[in-house]
């Protein structure tokens, strides 16, 4: 257990600093940070004087090597258009995304889980297929084109749901404030959640489905008939359990593919998230900002996956974490 | 009044080429307490008759006609909830491999437990009783312990025990056994077959044993019905079919047996069996390509010199890392194992599952380095070479595989499976060459040089060894390896299999390193033989010898477990085939 979280933590870092280095060698593509800044009038000198301050001018080995001291430091440095540590930032943005991609993620359990399962067991009933046919449509709808399409007829034509924005906020702790608990903040978390679940949950449907399927040809499955169990315990208990095993580890992985995916979702809601922040800091060239944003979602990665395998030890009897008891 | 009746059933599977027969007009019955042996080999339909009985075909496999009985009342055509009924409370089921049958995420007392409750109308605190009685009566130790476990934490002969706990512990009058001990080691084939025969007997329990193994037909049952391709060819009691066989397939079939008590020069011929199989083209070696020798070829080891060399091999894996050393746990898979083979011989590795005879041949082939030891290859250290240096001997060294369906890449089509290693060694010259070649191994196999064109998946288990055969034979190999080449496969194809390698080794001077658990196989086939266990070679001697006077505690105790065939009516059918 210990060998396992300590290599987990050792993948962390390289992850970290492999993507670091990836932003660090692309930033200076992404548009002149000062031209950002500052406004027509400021003279070349001006400029000049200012890319000597923020350290631009430095060679990249000096420039990476500052922003490595202070990132072992947890300072990812200061973003240029907030005027306000990288960190902070982001984690102002942080609960909003997080949010989002819990709200989506409850809508994915609860609906692939039942119509995965069902699409199993009636493999040949018109409902299967028609499933089966609209998560086609699913996958290969684009997100945005989504999320358009939901706020024109609930938002536009029925007027039934709020389309931009968290709506109202309770403060939780610190920069964290909540749209949970309230019923504005819930209203408006609907539409980006179906909108964020719209590419996962047919992908989901047609794992369960196809690993349920499995699951029901194997011999334990065959055995749980001849010993006379009743139909429904079979379903349910038995192979559900089976099922889920693989769907989890896919599930955890998505988890935080469903964090980058964010980007689209929160610019056409205008959800003021991690997804829709990044998205303004590459129009801002706010290079701090961008480097930090892609290291936080490399964490977040490595982290989802180190959870996943921890619940999947615990689930699996047979697998028992690398070196644990 | 008979236990089960089944009067002159027939099933179909249904498909859009038409409607395949898998079982016409068969009939039999069953008395409490007796143990009925359904003999067979694969395809011949005896599964499929087991699951008929409790309508648990597989689609879209359907009942045609016919009427099964039990104690008097008609259960085919029964609707679903009656039938559910019948499983588990009327007919227990036991399964051929006790590693899937079993739910790995739910703990034996669950398992019990819900058979118990599904069919019994008892109290939760009598059905932990009787789940705890029951593994009590397969003989688990501790079973207060044992019954919290998950099947993982079960050997394979635990496991078996208790699937037929779960199979007895709602009381059955009826057991059907699909091929229960197939998937377990010697040793333990014994006693699960003693614990399913005591069972039976004391409870009067009536029990339908579907095998392909004469062994155990022998061993435990009191009648026999014979299967082939779908039809009951023969049944009466065991000893009447065992000793005066009347149907050319059962007399086949029992002299594909490999006999333990005595060596013959070849198998009888079985060939009832695979019709299809072509004669055997015979290749005159000495201006044929397979007759050449290749520049890299080592300097030419004598017949009856040591071609092999394997002195002092250790190998172990880890099973627990840790990041101290002295937490780490490991298991000996190979320790300090030595042995010679020599030029033209056949030498065995025996041992049950887990003695690490796979291991050592792998390490000879070269896919494990061992951790210390020395392996020569006709006077020369293949364990200390580099990859590149060792190549030509590679091509020197070939393996047959275990199972014939995972070992070949099913997109390749069979002549460019065999090709692949002439074109890697660079043996031919030309194209036109290579393919001449193929053809003439697959002719030689007994295949055909048509079969060429043709895919893995069209092939049954026996040919697709063939083919493993001559995609081996492909590089002009010294020493052929042989991993279990026949234990995925039926008695009769076995017995042509190995009267193959045989020929081959007649022709071509090959010297075999032969593994396998089975040992009439290797009495049958080997000069010399090594018995293993845990790694270590226990026993080395003359095949004949280990045979006649076993020296090693656990030879003797192996050679013990063979299934008797005294009886087996050996006599008559040497003179018919004479």
């Amino acid at each position: 257990m210990i060998i396992f979280l300590l290599k987990r933590l050792l993948q962390a870092v390289v992850v970290m600093f492999i993507i670091s280095l990836i932003g660090f060698t692309i930033k200076d593509s992404l548009g002149d940070p000062v031209r950002e800044m500052v406004g027509e009038s400021v003279s070349e000198e001006e400029r000049e004087a200012l890319r000597e301050k923020l350290g631009l001018n430095d060679p990249f080995i000096v420039q990476y090597g500052r922003f490595l001291k202070g990132a072992v430091q947890g300072d990812l440095g200061q973003s240029y258009f907030y005027k306000k540590p990288v960190t902070d930032v982001i984690l102002s943005k942080l609960p909003a995304t997080l949010e989002l991609v819990f709200g989506a993620t409850l809508i994915i359990i609860f609906f692939s889980v039942p119509l995965g399962v069902y699409c199993a067991i009636k493999p040949r009933s018109w409902l299967t297929k028609f499933i089966m046919g609209a998560s086609i449509v699913g996958i290969s709808v684009p997100v945005f084109l989504t999320g358009i399409f939901l706020m024109f007829i609930f938002g536009v034509i029925l007027d039934y749901l709020p389309v931009f924005g968290r709506g109202e906020l309770i403060s939780v702790w610190g920069p964290w404030e909540t749209g949970l608990f309230t019923l504005d903040g819930l209203a408006h978390l609907i539409l980006p959640s179906i909108t964020l679940s719209s590419l996962m949950l047919p992908l989901f449907i047609r794992l369960i489905r196809s690993e349920m399927t499995e699951v029901l040809h194997s011999e334990y499955i065959k055995f749980a008939w001849a010993k006379g169990l009743d139909k429904y315990r079979i379903w349910f208990r038995l192979a559900l359990k089976n099922t889920m095993l693989p769907v989890i580890t896919v599930g955890g992985v998505q988890i935080g593919t469903m964090v980058a995916y964010t980007i689209l979702t929160e610019t056409v809601f205008q959800w003021p998230g991690m997804g829709f922040m990044f998205l303004e800091a590459i129009n801002r060239s706010d290079t701090p900002l961008i480097i930090g944003y892609l290291v936080f979602v490399g964490l977040i990665f490595v982290i989802t996956n180190t959870l996943v395998d921890l619940i999947y030890g615990f689930i699996d009897p047979t697998i028992k974490v690398a070196g644990g008891k | 009044m008979a236990l089960l009746e089944v009067n002159n059933l027939k099933i179909e599977f249904p498909s859009r080429h038409g409607v395949a027969v898998a079982v016409e007009d068969v009939s039999f019955e069953v008395n409490p307490g007796e143990i009925l042996g359904l003999v067979g080999e694969s395809g011949a339909g005896k599964s499929t008759i087991g699951n008929a009985i409790i309508d648990l075909l597989s689609p879209p496999g359907r009942v045609a006609g016919g009427d099964v009985f039990l104690k008097g009342e008609k259960i085919s055509s029964l609707p679903a909830s009656r039938i559910r009924q019948i499983r588990g409370a009327e007919i227990g089921f036991i399964f051929q491999d006790p590693m899937t049958s079993l739910n790995p995420l739910f703990t034996v007392e669950e398992q019990l437990m819900e058979t118990i409750l599904a069919n019994l109308d008892v109290t939760q605190e009598s059905a932990k009783q009787k789940a705890l009685n029951m593994l009590e009566q397969v003989g688990i130790p501790e079973p207060e312990i044992r019954i919290k476990q998950y099947p993982h934490q079960f050997s394979g002969g635990m496991r078996q025990r208790v699937g037929i706990a779960i199979a007895l512990s709602a009381d059955p009058a009826l057991i059907i056994a699909d091929e229960p001990t197939t998937a377990l080691d010697v040793s333990i084939q014994d006693q699960i077959l003693q614990l399913i025969r005591s069972l039976c007997k004391k409870r009067q329990v009536g029990c339908i044993l579907v095998t392909h193994d004469m062994g155990v037909i022998a061993n435990i049952t009191d009648r026999v019905a014979v299967m082939y391709q779908g039809n009951l060819v023969e049944s009466g009691t065991t000893e009447q079919i065992l000793q005066r066989p009347e149907h050319p397939y059962t007399k086949s079939l029992i002299s594909a047996v490999p006999r333990a008590d005595v060596k013959l020069k070849r198998f009888p011929l079985v060939n009832y069996i695979e019709k299809a199989s072509v004669g055997f083209s015979q290749i005159d070696v000495s201006n044929h390509w397979l007759g050449q020798t290749s520049a890299s070829d080592v300097s030419s080891v004598a017949k009856g010199e040591d071609l092999l060399r394997v002195e002092h091999v250790n190998l172990r894996f880890i099973t627990k890392n840790a990041l101290l050393a002295k937490n780490r746990r490991y298991i000996q898979a190979s320790d300090d194992v030595s042995f010679t083979v020599k030029k033209g011989e056949t030498f065995g590795l025996v041992g049950e599952s887990g003695s690490g005879k796979s291991t050592i041949a792998r390490v000879i082939a070269g896919i494990y380095p061992p951790e210390s030891g020395r392996i020569f290859f006709a006077d020369q250290e293949i364990s200390a070479m580099s990859e590149r240096e060792r190549r030509p001997i590679r091509r020197q060294i070939q393996m047959v595989f275990q199972n014939p369906y995972s070992s070949m890449n099913p997109r390749m089509r069979v002549q460019d499976i065999i090709a692949e290693p002439i074109y890697f060694h660079k043996l031919a010259g030309s194209r036109k060459e290579v393919e001449m070649i193929v053809g003439d191994l697959l002719d030689h196999v007994g295949l055909g040089r048509r079969a060429g064109i043709k895919f893995p998946h069209e092939f049954s288990g026996g040919q697709r060894q063939r083919i493993s055969i001559a995609r081996a034979l492909a590089t002009r190999p010294q020493l052929l390896i042989c991993d279990e080449p026949t234990s995925a496969l039926d008695v009769s194809v076995q017995a042509q299999i190995l009267n193959l390698l045989k020929d081959l080794q007649d022709e071509l001077g090959l010297t075999m390193l032969f593994i396998s658990h089975d040992l009439p196989v290797i009495r049958q086939m080997c000069d010399r033989v090594s018995v293993m266990r845990y790694g270590k070679i226990l026993e080395q001697n003359e095949t004949e010898a280990l045979f006649i006077s076993p020296q090693h505690d656990y030879t003797k105790n192996l050679l013990a477990l063979i299934p008797h065939m005294d009886h087996l009516s050996r006599e008559g059918l040497m003179v018919q085939q004479g």
